[in-house]
């Protein structure tokens, strides 16, 4: 039986590689991806086996790698905005507000408390839309296929919201820098209160099928476990991280868009294992329907307002103003042609996207493009901890694991 | 805690060797430092119960091309306990962009200086295995360097495939 070594440093493929070439080691190495249907997206896994037992994994990522970063400084801000939509894919408002946000704290501006409050509904959509695609694809990874089927039918109650308010279903880029893209659209109200109505007796349902479950429990219980201490060290965040007990939430420890008038809990719980970060999304769920409840009276009670600032150095002119105003043809001319100019400077805001702090480090060198944008992307952070968690599983539990970091590549890779 | 607090501890602690103090738009403190001194001001602001910026947040590269020194590496350190963070700054030459890797304090480090250094060419010294991460192993470049064009792919038909294929890196293998 081969000693696993359980230090804390984050192995690269070459350091299990290498040994295995040289023929220093008897155990096997196993290449797992980057076409694989556990490993969610093109994620390549260099696994060094005892028998069954994981003895250590590297991650090897960057297939999916477009240079987004990049690119987006050869684009104006506002047009740089899409680029964000592409990076995680499962959360595309998520990754627009954090920028959005980030691009704002350059301007300073102000931003419409119905745009704020209407940013804060959808990107709690967007949450539980992001965590019913984990939850399906972790069950389908552990042999569960009705959840994944019960996932996807409310997840498609969400992407038809957003594809009302932006006209598509996955790449929104809803969100603008100064607020809303456009107003919200009529029907509206009634499909969110449709899903809030429906929304938790549906959690119950999926909950009905897993939690209890011994198979299940069996799973997941146990595996994978990580201490607080560790995943610190890690620099691991949102769900996985509460699920050693730590309550770091974005959202209450720093509020962004006003998120400090909301009510609504951190679950965590204390084991860290796969099952535990079970339990905390699964109960970060329903505190996203209490607060796109909230958020929806909220908007209701405001009425009808602007949902843009009202800087036109920002922020385009309604069409009808062009028509009758020289300065609003100016305005509008010189915004979608050469877009607007943040002040020198630098700025970074983070969020709490639905995999953990995803924050957006933006320089402005008072050009009408970003000099730099640097996305911390959750997904490829949390990634770290996957070879501290495996070491010593079975190989079976490594594909638990992956799906209960609910990594995006689309983010690590960017 | 204040940001001017955080500003006036590490002024009394450090004193010169803090080059100069910023702050983001949003108002975090950036405090620039020279690379020799990352580990100790890192150090005592993990470290100091006061301050608790127990947590590696961000860690990234960038390029000011034409300006002296070329390079920053910018650390983003945020404190739990405080809800606040601090933001360091190393600037670095063009020719030796050089910096102490900083996975001896925070594992999370590891990825992060590997990207830093697959864009950028950034050296972390003592890095366990800074290899690129995102670009392929035999890749020539850094692709994130001012210097480097945005560039794309040519399109290959049969008609033009060997003259593309000529100034490719593996053609002169």
């Amino acid at each position: 039986m081969t000693t696993i070594d359980h230090s804390l440093s984050v192995p690269s493929p070459r350091s299990i590689t290498e040994p295995a070439l040289a023929g220093k080691t008897q155990n096997m190495v196993l290449n797992m991806g980057p076409h694989h249907p556990s490993t969610h997206g093109v994620l390549r896994l260099v696994v060094e086996l005892d028998g069954e037992t994981v003895v250590n994994v590297a991650p090897d990522m960057g297939f999916l790698h477009t240079g987004i970063e990049k690119n987006m400084e050869y684009k104006t801000y506002q047009q740089a905005l899409v680029m964000t939509d592409r990076t995680d894919y499962l959360a595309p408002l998520s990754n627009n507000l954090s920028y959005v946000l980030a691009v704002e704290s350059l301007l300073q501006c102000d931003i419409p408390e119905r745009a704020q409050t209407a940013r804060v509904l959808l990107v709690e959509l967007q949450r539980i839309s992001s965590h019913l695609v984990w939850l399906g694809t972790h069950a389908l990874d552990l042999a569960a296929m009705s959840v994944f089927l019960y996932g996807f039918r409310e997840r498609e109650q969400i992407l038809d919201i957003f594809e009302m308010v932006s006209g598509a279903r996955m790449m929104t880029s809803y969100f603008r820098v100064g607020g809303l893209a456009y107003d919200l659209p009529e029907g509206f109200f009634p499909a969110v209160k449709a899903f809030v109505d429906v929304m938790p007796a549906r959690i119950d349902e999926y909950e009905a099928l897993l939690t209890n479950n011994l198979i299940w429990q069996e799973r997941t219980m146990g595996v994978g476990a990580i201490d607080s201490a560790a995943a610190l060290q890690y620099g691991m965040t949102g769900p996985g991280l509460r699920a050693t007990g730590v309550a770091w939430d974005i959202r209450k420890a720093m509020p962004y868009s006003g998120y400090e008038n909301y009510t609504f809990a951190i679950p965590t719980a204390t084991n860290g294992d796969i099952y535990d970060r079970y339990l905390v999304r699964m109960a970060e769920m329903r505190e996203s329907v209490k607060i796109v409840a909230q958020a929806a009276t909220r908007l209701k009670d405001m009425g009808d307002g602007p949902w843009q600032t009202a800087d036109r150095k920002i922020a385009p002119p309604p069409k009808i103003e062009i028509t009758q105003s020289m300065e609003s043809l100016i305005h509008h001319f010189k915004l979608w042609t050469e877009g607007f100019k943040p002040p020198r400077g630098d700025a970074m805001v983070a969020i709490e996207s639905p995999r953990g702090e995803l924050a957006t480090y933006i320089v402005s060198d008072g050009s009408p493009k970003p000099y730099r944008v640097h996305m911390r992307a959750p997904s490829f952070i949390n990634l770290q901890a996957l070879p501290h968690m495996a070491k010593g599983q079975l190989m079976a539990d490594l594909v638990a694991l992956i799906a209960s970091l609910d990594p995006v590549l689309g983010e690590v890779d960017r | 805690m204040e940001n001017t607090t955080i500003s006036t501890r590490l002024q009394e602690q450090f004193g010169a060797r803090i080059q100069r103090f910023d702050s983001h738009r949003g108002g975090d403190v950036v405090a620039y430092i020279a690379a020799n001194d990352l580990i100790d001001v890192a150090t005592f602001l993990r470290d100091d119960e006061e301050m608790a910026f127990t947590f590696l947040e961000n860690l990234c590269g960038v390029d000011y091309l034409g300006r002296t020194p070329r390079f920053e590496v910018v650390y983003h350190l945020l404190s739990m306990k405080n809800r606040n963070r601090v933001c360091l700054k190393v600037g670095l030459d063009a020719v030796t962009p050089v910096v102490p890797t900083l996975t001896g304090m925070w594992q999370t480090a590891n990825y992060q200086e590997r990207e830093a250094y697959d864009m950028f060419g950034i050296i972390f010294t003592g890095h366990p295995s800074l290899d690129r991460i995102l670009m392929p192993d035999d890749w020539v470049g850094f692709p994130q360097r001012k210097d480097t064009p945005l560039g794309y792919e040519e399109v290959a038909f049969t008609f033009n495939e060997d003259q593309i294929n000529a100034h490719k890196p593996f053609a002169k293998e």
